[in-house]
């Protein structure tokens, strides 16, 4: 038993709080054909094999779309037809042929389709991503293996994966995913985001979980990044008594975020689309502190009209109605390139042309965006707030200030991201109105640590003093200038970091929606002058676990039932 | 052996749903249908892979063939589907 006792309990990376119980579903990894797969002699045999499988693979999407919702049921209907396709079937034979092995040569014929799929752009391109998904379900079952992917959750269930990408958790509910648990990722990464968003408990960085037998209740708090295996009555009764105190320090706080001695601290929603925005409106929010704009210009051969941009900019600004929208022009770059403003490959994407460095080379895709933004502005006399995202220099923010001015919009701002920006906020801010610190680069590119890369999660904790260190050089600034400066980054939803933040002198907090009751809440349990001294106390400190335990010290006790 | 030629009437060619409601008229023929452009190789008509890799487009010429009992008919069938502006209806 001592063997089983150790793997009891187990910490990883809290990036949604609330509490879950429930059986636990693991998503397999797409496995890949054996390095030492023998070579086929039977092509006859092996090709019936082969087309056994893809007809179970078949079936198996049709019965998931017979049960699954009109969005998602023409996606799994097209990957049954590829996997009856008699022309992947024709594909396959002749890599059998060849002697290839029987896995191998369904990667084979899948991966010659989609070379020729890829070429070809558009729509055939998006359909790559189907035909692979059916060949990591053949090369599965043929290994004997389950199938990858998220299943069917036929009861709710907590989730667990070495990591889950944006089109596995596009599906996920919180009716039938109770929690996700990933052993990669990080805080910022898009499980987080989205975990946060449908107010799903999650964890990463949960080094262990997928040693965890399927079928097996656990316990996770996504508050405290801990997870129990097989939780005892008692444990669970302790779990269901933290969700009711949770519940209750959360319940009646609806208005104006701000300290218990009053110092305002407007409370922000994070949004990317005009769905989004709907849904953000009906909370009780005090505005969008970062209106992501790219998704009009993802997957997209031409830029967006002004008249398209316009009428969603009208949308997203009517949903707020006189409460404020801070919108962030086109954060774009060799990482999320663009068909119709590709400037190539980069060796360091992060650090190339992205941001407003390509609205200063494209200044066509930068000047319709503004253009559009002054026209629903004028159309609907909003509460709008534009500022760059990637802004390093004085000179940068200064051409920003004078382009978004001259169409007669009434506020600019800028994203402080880059330490040189933070450090020298004083000249940033000399020619616009506000700005937003973006935490989640800002950290990046103070630890020089890549944010996609879930093995660097421990340089990337927001509670870094380092981060604060600079967070509070910017704050210095805009306190000189008197201009307020907000936070859009992830360490605004975190309420006791969000204390931290109020106590450098933040004026807004902006986060994912679901988020905002608790960092309310906690902002009302402190004083201003409380706020200043945990600030003190987190810089004060060696690292960032010793940043959030003396924060968490100070703090009324009521805290803890929020994270 | 029944051929016939059509010219494509969707306006995105044998794409997307055009490509999917062909590929499903032609298995529902029963028959082993092939489609291939003027002058190239044929392809099975009922492979939504091997259609849309064909890459005809709104305008061009395609060349249907099937054997067997009712290919007149079947081929007949199918090229009227390919007439009309699938994507717009």
């Amino acid at each position: 038993m001592s063997g089983e006792a150790s793997l009891r309990t187990f910490h990883g990376i809290g990036v949604s709080a609330g509490t879950a119980v429930g059986p636990l579903v693991v998503v397999t990894p797409a496995p890949k054909p054996p390095a030492d797969e023998p070579a086929t002699t039977d092509a006859a045999a092996a090709s019936a094999t082969v087309h056994a499988v893809l007809e179970q693979v078949a079936s198996g999407l049709e019965a998931r779309a017979a049960a699954a919702s009109d969005h998602a049921r023409p996606i799994l209907e097209a990957g049954a037809m590829m996997a009856r396709d008699p022309g992947l079937a024709m594909g396959i034979d002749t890599q059998l042929g060849k002697g290839l092995g029987i896995t191998t040569a369904v990667t084979a014929a899948v991966e010659e389709y989609c070379a020729m799929f890829e070429s070809l752009g558009g729509y055939m391109a998006e359909r790559v991503t189907d035909l692979r998904d059916v060949r990591d379900r053949a090369v599965a079952r043929l290994l004997g293996q389950p199938e990858p992917g998220v299943p069917t959750l036929s009861v709710p269930s907590v989730l667990a994966a070495h990591d889950l990408a944006p089109a596995e958790t596009a599906t996920l509910t919180a009716e039938t995913c109770l929690g996700i648990v990933t052993e990669a990722g990080g805080p910022t990464s898009h499980t987080a985001i989205l975990a946060a968003q449908l107010g799903i408990p999650a964890i990463v960085q949960a080094v262990g979980i997928l040693e965890v037998a399927a079928g097996t209740v656990v316990a996770i708090d996504g508050g405290v990044g801990e997870i129990t295996v097989d939780p005892s009555d008692e444990e669970i009764e302790l779990l269901a008594e933290r969700k009711r105190r949770r519940a209750a320090a959360l319940a009646g706080g609806t208005g104006k975020g701000s300290t218990k001695d009053g110092y305002p601290v407007a409370l922000l929603a994070n949004i990317g689309t005009a769905d989004d925005a709907r849904k953000a409106a009906a909370q009780p929010v005090e505005g969008v502190g970062l209106f992501r704009t790219e998704f009009l210009f993802l997957d997209r051969d031409t830029m967006p009209t002004v008249e398209e941009q316009t009428a969603t900019y009208t949308e997203v600004f009517t949903a707020f109605g006189d409460r404020r929208v801070v919108v962030r022009t086109l954060d774009a770059g060799a990482d999320k390139p663009l068909k119709f403003a590709d400037l190539g490959p980069e060796e360091n994407p992060a650090l190339g042309r992205r941001g407003l460095r390509l609205g200063m080379i494209r200044t066509d895709v930068m000047d319709t965006q503004l253009q559009a933004l002054a026209n629903a502005y004028q159309a609907t006399g909003a509460d709008v707030r534009v500022m760059a995202p990637m802004v390093a220099t004085q000179a940068e923010a200064t051409w920003f200030a004078e382009r978004v001015r001259a169409l007669g919009l009434p506020k600019v701002g800028v994203m402080i991201e880059v330490p040189a920006a933070a450090i020298r906020s004083r000249g940033i801010l000399y020619h616009v109105d506000f700005a937003s610190l973006g935490t989640n680069d800002l950290q990046q590119y103070t630890m020089a640590a890549d944010r996609m890369q879930g093995e660097l999660a421990a340089l990337l904790n927001p509670w870094e003093p380092a981060l604060l260190d600079v967070v509070a050089l910017a704050c210095d600034g805009g306190q000189a200038m008197g201009k307020p400066i907000g936070v859009c980054g992830e360490a605004g939803g975190d309420p006791a970091l969000a204390l931290v933040l109020a106590g450098l002198g933040v004026s807004s907090l902006s986060m994912a929606p679901g988020k905002v009751p608790a960092v309310r809440t906690s902002l009302s349990l402190h004083t201003r002058e409380q706020c200043q001294q945990m600030a003190a106390a987190a810089r004060a400190a060696v690292d960032a676990a010793g940043a959030r335990a003396a924060v968490l010290a100070m703090a009324d006790p009521v805290l803890l039932d929020l994270i | 052996m029944a051929t016939r030629q059509v010219q494509i009437a969707s306006s995105v060619g044998l794409h997307a749903r055009p490509a999917s409601l062909f590929v499903q008229a032609a298995t529902a023929t029963g028959l082993p249908v092939t489609v291939a452009k003027e002058g190239g190789n044929p392809v099975d008509a009922r492979s939504i892979l091997m259609v849309m890799a064909l890459g005809a487009k709104h305008g061009e010429t395609v060349v249907l063939s099937a054997e067997g009992e009712g290919a007149d008919a079947a081929l007949d069938s199918l090229v009227e589907l390919l007439s009309r502006d699938l994507d717009a209806e």
